[in-house]
């Protein structure tokens, strides 16, 4: 088929590794994209040093934001803070290996914002978090 | 007139519907709700304005100004006598449907509605009908209330006519539905609503491109449509308003044109239409839009409507033969060329973006119509919706399509 769904793309999408929600964790934030009724909620468990030791992401929506989420949570594990907030769409489109025009690359793009609002203490995740 | 559609001239007169996406991947146009495509008489029109005649309209005594005015009011005229209306005059132009409703609201309703008046809309609203009120609620403390939708896509209109006994101002509701498709009894509501003393507003953005419509048939106070949506530009729309409303309105924007005189400390409003038509119009969009009429006047609209019946009945019955598929809205005979539809399992934008490897166009979302989503606890669709350039062949494809979804997302 095509390269947007390519196997490991339907594969995260059915089998994520990541997918539910930590209790108790260190960070949680929440987000919708509501153009298309997607929802994520994503959260963090850290150590003593402030690494995340844990990642977890639950919602819905699409093949492309579900296994982009997934894909993330996978690669800040053991990552620490800063190293999170310095993460931009690119690091994204790397773990997706694949480009995206500009309507999905918003889907992509919703997981990091969301993890990266959490990790900045926002209240709201803005799309220039992102940019 | 003809009362079947000579299909194959149709696709001859689409020039985008001979493109291919990609080597071997021929364009499917399914989302005429969104925009249709333009016939080669509209782009025709729009670059002969700019060719042969290109002036600003009005005041001009130049031959093109006066080439010009004549070409926009000639599209005035013409657009009347599709809708019925009794005069051009109660024609004004807009940039769309979006903001003819828009200037009912600030105009008409502001003028005429106070705080804890009451406006009836329905749950099955675009977006385009439900803000403009939303924020004439929040601005003067209007109330709105809402025809409930049945499971089935129809309008429960017991739920109505008990609305109605709450004396609402205005009601205000789609002639059809760009999600469900639905055909709204249009005539039998304006009628309930006249009876409770209520001015009728219709939003007529699917039903002028896809029906006949006749606003004297239907006693509608306000139509308002876009003229995208049926063959038409982008930039114009058009309201057509009874005429003794329009008169007493106040004007909408100001500026040139909408104006008889002007002192440096006031201004008197000039006549219907151009009273809410302030500064340069979109002209050669306006060429643009008498071109689409008069193409859809020649095909004739019974046999338009009766044609995308046909395709959508024909849509209903190959998509229902899917596992997992359910489409929303009535069934073919309540409703026009429009099938939106879930498939168990798999995001719509997946579904779109896997159709569109095989050139199929459909749009996913909640098209402008979130709270009717959410009445159906559904966030999104994918609607497939069809015109006078779609065929059957065009049906089976997006099937086929469907299918090959499902085998990736097995």
């Amino acid at each position: 088929m095509d390269d947007l769904y390519r196997d490991q793309i339907i594969d995260r999408y059915k089998n994520p590794h990541h997918r539910g929600r930590l209790d108790p964790h260190d960070i949680r934030f929440e987000d919708d994209n509501p153009l298309c009724g997607d929802h994520i909620e994503v959260t963090l468990r850290l150590d003593g040093e402030g690494k995340v030791t844990e990642a977890a992401f639950d919602g819905r929506g699409c093949a492309i934001s579900q296994a982009a989420a997934d894909l993330l949570m996978e690669s800040v594990v053991g990552s620490s803070l800063d190293d999170v907030k310095a993460l931009d769409k690119q690091h994204l489109l790397d773990l997706l290996g694949i480009d995206l025009g500009p309507v999905r690359l918003k889907c992509a793009l919703l997981s990091l914002k969301a993890l990266k609002a959490g990790v900045y203490g926002l209240g709201e995740a803005s799309d220039d978090l992102v940019e | 007139m003809p009362q079947t559609l000579d299909i194959l001239q149709a696709l001859r007169d689409f020039p985008i519907l001979g493109r291919e996406l990609r080597p071997g991947v021929p364009l499917v146009y399914l989302d005429s709700t969104a925009t249709t495509q333009k016939p080669l008489a509209v782009l025709a029109a729009m670059d002969e304005f700019y060719r042969r005649s290109n002036a600003n309209i009005h005041r001009g005594v130049h031959t093109l100004a006066e080439e010009a005015t004549a070409l926009y009011e000639g599209a005035r005229q013409r657009v009347a006598d599709f809708i019925h209306a009794p005069s051009a005059r109660q024609v004004i132009f807009t940039r769309n449907a979006t903001e003819s409703i828009n200037l009912v609201a600030y105009t008409w309703a502001r003028a005429n509605l106070k705080a804890g008046d009451l406006v009836i809309l329905t749950e099955m609203e675009h977006h385009s009908n439900l803000v403009p009120w939303h924020m004439l609620a929040a601005e003067r403390g209007v109330d709105l209330d809402f025809i409930p939708v049945t499971d089935d896509g129809l309008l429960d209109l017991d739920a109505y006519r008990l609305l109605l006994e709450r004396g609402p101002k205005l009601v205000a509701f789609a002639h059809m539905s760009n999600v469900l498709g639905t055909i709204n009894p249009a005539a039998e509501m304006v009628r309930l609503a006249h009876e409770a003393g209520a001015v009728a507003l219709l939003d007529g953005a699917q039903s002028v491109p896809h029906l006949p419509v006749d606003v004297q048939a239907l006693d509608a106070d306000f139509l308002a449509f876009s003229a995208h949506k049926m063959l038409g530009p982008t930039g114009i729309g058009a309201l057509y308003g009874r005429q003794e409303l329009l008169e007493a309105m106040p004007p909408f924007l100001g500026g040139g044109d909408m104006i008889k005189s002007v002192k440096l400390r006031s201004f008197a409003p000039n006549s219907l239409p151009h009273k809410f038509e302030a500064g340069t119009p979109a002209i050669a969009e306006a060429a643009g839009f008498a071109a689409a009429v008069e193409y859809l006047a020649h095909l004739g609209m019974e046999a338009v409507a009766d044609y995308e019946h046909k395709l959508i009945a024909y849509a209903l019955e190959r998509l229902e033969e899917i596992p997992g598929v359910k489409v929303f809205g009535p069934a073919a005979d309540r409703k026009g060329g429009v099938a939106s539809f879930t498939l168990e399992g798999v995001h719509p934008h997946d579904v779109a973006q896997i159709l569109d490897r095989d050139g199929i166009a459909v749009r996913a979302g909640h098209h402008c119509a979130q709270p009717l989503h959410e009445k159906f606890g559904i966030p999104a669709t994918t609607r497939a919706s069809f015109y006078i350039y779609n065929t059957e062949a065009d049906v089976d494809k997006l099937v086929d399509g469907i299918y090959k979804v499902k085998k990736i997302f097995g």
